[in-house]
């Protein structure tokens, strides 16, 4: 059951009405332009023991996604075609509203939206994941680890995930004849990615939208609209989250403003490749 | 779009599977006023999709959870076990949490809750059978419920899904679109107020797609508003010709 958060804290109504006027005359708390993300960079292989790891942040929002790789059981409608998990954490060391215990919808939500993003766009080659047709197939789990929340949990996930995932190496095995599958070390071979998904979220302050709210911004703003792109630049996911509406004609606006932002962090994804 | 190939042409000679035109809807019916002990209730049927949904409040909530300032609504879409083709586990599963949670959101832009001070809100969609739009089908119940129950908000909200199959754009999937098709987008909508207040995408679409795509959904909205609107009419009717 989802029930209006009745335990946030109060932001104050001098803080709300700064935020917003500030909005309306095209700038913002930290002196950023609307359409504007705060930096970002990628690390990569920050987690050792993962078979693909990236630490992401954007601004003082940070996240860590690991990727393990393990042989496994395929889905029965989908027998040739490996299989994909993400899940999320809102681990509590990352800011004082997280509580420790199973995802709560927030984190739910958030595997969802970014696993969405990943599967629909057919982001990998599911087939190419096939070890033993119909029995033995690769899984791919996908953990994302909010260490640090200063908004924008959205971009930040999407990004380390993908980030990961590129990041990753299919571990060194030999397919034995009993069907089982040996794991003999550390691959080289990278997992199948055919495309690459970033993601440009904006915050709703009534008539205005700001692209990568900070936290301060998601307390007064009425919610938020992800939109997820592949590297073609077609749309890939959307999730509308948080209590606010859009004027049926500003949906497109908000599409084209996030259109437009997202090669900002398809350019951050590919420079972390290239050094 | 859980992959795989459909076992039926989804798009032929503009016509899909089951013989409707890319803006046809299935047809659709409405009944409010279906359950006798919550304070509104509403059964939505859009072709083979079923859901039922009754709303209770505003009441008093359990202790330490209230708003000083306005009503909490509490909100839950739950399929049943027997609503799909094998059967779902009864506890909710991540997706029913997820849906939860974009369907009160949705809500809570048209409910007046500051009308109400701690006080909370409930509204229980369950799913009867699954054909696909059940989101969809489960809002526009709903608000319909809410509605039954006179409890204040600024519209009615209906919802329908596009989705795209055969790269065709086409009105209110069904399961088979759904699972078989390139994309769905679930659109629900304050029509009055042309505000959109649920919007989700699973699959691809090009910029050029997905705007055809919004104004499909709100051609659709339209249609399903009128209905909803004409369902609340025949209870009112019948209640005052007692």
């Amino acid at each position: 059951m989802s029930i209006t958060p009745f335990n946030v804290p109060i932001v104050p109504k001098l803080k709300r009405e700064t935020i917003l006027s500030l909005a309306k005359r095209g700038v913002r708390i930290d002196k950023r332009r609307l359409d504007q993300f705060r930096p970002i960079s990628i690390q990569l292989g920050a987690a050792g023991k993962a078979h693909g790891s990236a630490l992401v942040s954007i601004g003082n929002t940070k996240v860590l996604a690991g990727v393990k790789i393990e042989p496994g059981r395929p889905f029965p409608d989908t027998p040739e075609e490996g299989v994909l998990n993400v899940n999320a954490e809102l681990v509590p060391l990352a800011s004082p509203e997280f509580e420790p215990g199973p995802p709560d919808e927030n984190a739910i939500e958030l595997a969802r939206v970014v696993d969405r993003a990943l599967r629909e766009s057919h982001a990998i080659d599911m087939s190419e994941l096939v070890l033993i047709p119909g029995e033995k197939v690769w899984v791919v789990w996908v953990d994302i680890y909010v260490l640090d929340h200063d908004g924008n949990l959205f971009d930040a996930s999407m990004l380390a995930a993908m980030a990961a995932l590129m990041d990753a190496k299919i571990p060194n095995h030999q397919v034995l004849e009993d069907g089982s599958v040996e794991i003999l070390g550390p691959g080289v071979e990278p997992l199948p990615i055919r495309k690459k998904v970033v993601s440009v979220t904006l915050g709703i302050l009534g008539d205005t939208f700001i692209v990568d709210p900070s936290l301060e911004e998601e307390a007064v703003a009425d919610g938020k609209i992800f939109f997820a792109f592949d590297d073609s630049g077609n749309i890939v996911g959307i999730q509308k989250s948080g209590p606010a509406w859009l004027d049926f004609k500003k949906v497109s606006v908000a599409m084209e403003i996030a259109r437009n932002r997202y090669h900002n962090v398809l350019a951050a994804l590919n420079k972390a490749f290239q050094s | 779009m859980s992959g795989g190939k459909s076992p039926v042409p989804l798009f032929k000679d503009g016509k899909r599977h089951d013989g409707r035109g890319p803006m046809d809807l299935r047809p659709i019916e409405m009944k409010v006023g279906v359950l006798n002990n919550a304070n509104g209730s509403a059964w939505v049927k859009f072709g083979r999709t079923e859901v039922i949904a009754a709303a209770y409040g505003p009441r008093e909530p359990p202790k330490f959870m209230s708003l000083p300032d306005r009503a909490l609504l509490r909100c839950r879409y739950h399929m049943a076990p027997f609503s799909t083709d094998e059967r779902k586990n009864p506890a909710p599963s991540r997706r029913e949490i997820e849906l939860s949670k974009v369907i009160r959101e949705a809500l809570e832009t048209v409910v007046l809750t500051h009308l109400f001070p701690r006080t909370v809100i409930d509204v229980f969609v369950e799913v009867i059978q699954a054909d696909g739009g059940t989101r969809t089908a489960a809002i526009t119940a709903a608000s319909l419920a809410l509605a039954d129950a006179g409890i204040p908000m600024k519209d009615l909200v209906a919802g329908i899904a596009v989705g795209k199959v055969d790269g065709h754009l086409v009105l209110d999937i069904d399961q088979i679109e759904d699972n078989y098709g390139e994309a769905d987008m679930p659109v629900a909508g304050a029509v009055n107020l042309d505000k959109v207040v649920l919007l989700q995408l699973n699959g691809s679409l090009t910029p050029e797609e997905f705007n055809k795509a919004m104004y499909m959904a709100w051609e659709g909205i339209k249609k399903v508003y009128a209905l909803q609107k004409k369902a609340l009419e025949e209870k009112l009717r019948k209640e005052v010709n007692l």
